[in-house]
């Protein structure tokens, strides 16, 4: 842990030349773990298509995804309608990637709120210790006591059925995870050696917990996010399925399920299948990346 | 054993925080309603009267933490309020639906407990091998699937294609009739009415289903437990037991397995709470008239009396399977309680 502020040290001390050569040392370090783990590499190109079908996606689609046509309702998959057609005959290709915007902003808002709230309070929690860590511990006790789904279907129902709402359900119920893991991470170190170093040369309680302790959370914190975000996309999914939230004829990967599964039973399997599946290929690319994450930014590896 | 009493009494009294809090929140839920709860409660057609009558019924014109006590009574009472929709009281619906539930929860936690403790104590006892390969390839897989979208695929594959399953609607087809009402378990039901025709026909509507929520739950018990049998068997009490020449088996399942079931209990605490919030997305997907379908109704409708009482319904389910586990700790840990504070 004390590379810590011999890195910092560094840092400062660096002319251009030693910074050019750090950066390039955590790219190699990328491009090694990248060429040991042919499985990360793949999540992190599946994650790039994801980004760029949500990034340019509704641009590039072959159809509007919102635009009903009678005359090709219920098709099976073929060469114009790659995904086939809905029973309003809108393309399910063109849905299912425009879907892909809304639900990583869903799920990365979500994360990124749980992340943020959930860092500041177990920092604290975690550095002050007493009343404020006993109080928070029971709070957090208390929302894991609740099934999570369960909790996030009351909290919107509570606060009304929107999509930012859907948000800050996901956000709470994530919360926890992220604060434990801070609060413990914050808890050990702030007696450490550094730690009382860095308090001796000067600097603030805040400056000493955001700049000198709490980087250590962030790699088991990177995995975290990574799996977190696979959750968040399935939770989302999960509550526009039962109705909630996204409203149609918004293309979304649940509610597109939920839709497409009333047609299961006469046999069109397309309307379903394919928006299940990205909701599925989203999930898992995030759940590999989680690993690939933690072996690039464990600052114990990148010496 | 004093010992072990006092522990299981503190464990107890540590529940009683988490129930106190469970209840503060789903008050909190009820009360932050959009709009007038008021409103919302007397319904659709009610006029400025009998609104405000519903909210002196309420007790919403006074204070909060008056309101809270006023909570705290109807809790006691076991009055969750009325169902909009229905009329009825939310507390009897749900108590209602509850073995529906229960009974697709418990058939797929037993179901997924069977595939992966076994799986997961191969893939540990031979890693690297074709049996740990299969469990690395389901653990990854499973924890991706949206359980909604296995079930779609399921009834597809096994009601449409093969045409080996029933029609994915309900707990029985119309053709049988309920068995006489004893548990509410329909196997159990039909099992003690001695009527095989009505028990498999049950069984074969609960598979579809229970095999959803199984392949759900199937990933964290199979990882836990085949993590938790290397570090076991890597043990030095393993080493000694191999050392002493005890026999492979005595080794494996008499002290290795016993230690290291202990995690995947805890585990099981963990997975039940998903398998709680998957049985809303499994229910309505095969209209299982348990409580999860019975939420997603209310909310489609927004009976949140009836929305409200289901989450609290799940959190105390929930608290309370978690304080039989730890009570199970005392029956299979032998250190249980000699740390006791």
């Amino acid at each position: 842990m004390t590379d810590m502020l011999t890195d910092m040290a560094k840092a400062l001390a660096s002319t251009p030349e030693t910074q050019k050569k750090k950066s390039n040392g955590a790219l190699a370090h990328t491009l090694y773990v990248l060429r040991e783990n042919p499985v990360t590499a793949l999540s992190f190109a599946m994650f790039a298509f994801f980004l760029g079908s949500a990034l340019f996606g509704p641009a590039l689609v072959p159809y509007d995804p919102l635009a009903t046509n009678a005359a090709v309702a219920l098709q099976p998959p073929s060469a114009a309608h790659w995904f086939g057609t809905d029973n309003l005959g809108r393309d399910v290709f063109s849905r299912v990637i425009a879907a892909t915007r809304l639900d990583l902003v869903i799920s990365v808002a979500a994360v990124a709120l749980s992340f943020v709230f959930g860092s500041l309070l177990g920092a604290i929690a975690g550095y002050r210790g007493g009343m404020i860590d006993t109080v928070l511990n029971r709070i957090l006790d208390t929302i894991m006591a609740f099934p999570l789904f369960v909790l996030a279907m009351g909290i919107v129902a509570a606060l009304g059925n929107s999509v930012a709402n859907i948000i800050y359900a996901t956000a709470i119920i994530n919360l926890p995870f992220y604060a434990r893991l801070v609060r413990a991470e914050v808890n050990i170190r702030r007696d450490a050696g550094f730690t009382q170093a860095a308090k001796l040369a000067g600097n603030s309680d805040a400056r000493v917990l955001a700049f000198h302790i709490f980087p250590n959370a962030l790699p088991p914190m990177m995995v975290q996010v990574s799996l977190n975000l696979g959750w968040a996309i399935l939770n989302a999914a999960g509550l526009s399925f039962i109705g909630l939230g996204v409203r149609p004829p918004t293309p979304e990967w649940g509610i597109m399920v939920a839709e497409g599964a009333n047609f299961i039973v006469s046999g069109e399997w397309w309307l379903a299948l394919f928006p299940g599946l990205w909701l599925m290929l989203a999930v898992f690319t995030f759940n590999l990346m989680g690993d690939g994450l933690r072996d690039i930014v464990d600052p114990r590896r990148r010496t | 054993m004093p010992a072990r009493l006092k522990a299981v009494s503190v464990r107890l009294a540590q529940a009683v925080p988490v129930i106190f809090g469970v209840i503060v929140i789903s008050f909190l839920l009820t009360r932050a309603l959009p709009g007038d709860p008021a409103v919302q409660f007397a319904g659709p057609a009610a006029t400025a009267e009998s609104i405000e009558e519903v909210r002196r019924a309420l007790g919403l014109d006074k204070s909060l933490p008056e309101q809270f006590l006023l909570y705290l009574g109807q809790l006691a009472r076991g009055d969750l309020g009325q169902s909009v929709s229905t009329g009825q009281p939310v507390l009897s619906e749900l108590a209602a639906r509850l073995p529906a539930s229960l009974e697709l929860t418990l058939f797929a936690l037993i179901l997924s407990c069977a595939v992966a403790i076994p799986l997961g104590v191969l893939a540990a006892t031979r890693p690297g091998s074709l049996v740990d390969q299969l469990c690395r390839i389901l653990v990854t897989a499973g924890v991706s699937l949206p359980t909604f979208f296995t079930g779609v695929v399921l009834i597809y594959v096994f009601y449409y294609l093969l045409g080996i399953a029933p029609s994915p609607l309900g707990r029985l087809d119309f053709i049988y009739l309920d068995p006489p009402h004893v548990t509410g378990f329909f196997l159990i039901d039909a099992a003690l009415d001695g009527d095989a025709e009505t028990w498999f026909a049950a069984l074969k509507q609960l598979i579809l289903p229970g095999l959803t929520l199984a392949l759900f739950t199937l990933a964290p018990i199979a990882r836990m437990t085949r993590a938790a049998m290397l570090s076991a068997l890597s043990a030095d009490y393993i080493r000694t037991a191999r050392a002493a020449g005890l026999d492979r088996n005595k080794i494996l399942y008499g002290y290795a397995f016993r230690n290291a079931l202990l995690p995947v209990v805890t585990t099981l605490g963990m997975v039940f709470s998903f398998t709680l919030g998957a049985n809303v997305l499994v229910e309505k997907v095969f209209a299982w008239p348990g409580i999860g379908s019975y939420a997603v109704e209310a909310l489609v409708v927004s009976d949140y009396a009836a929305v409200q009482g289901f989450v609290l319904a799940m959190a105390l389910l929930f608290v309370l399977l978690n304080l039989v586990i730890d009570l199970a700790y005392s029956a299979i840990d032998p250190r249980f309680g000699t740390s006791a504070r």
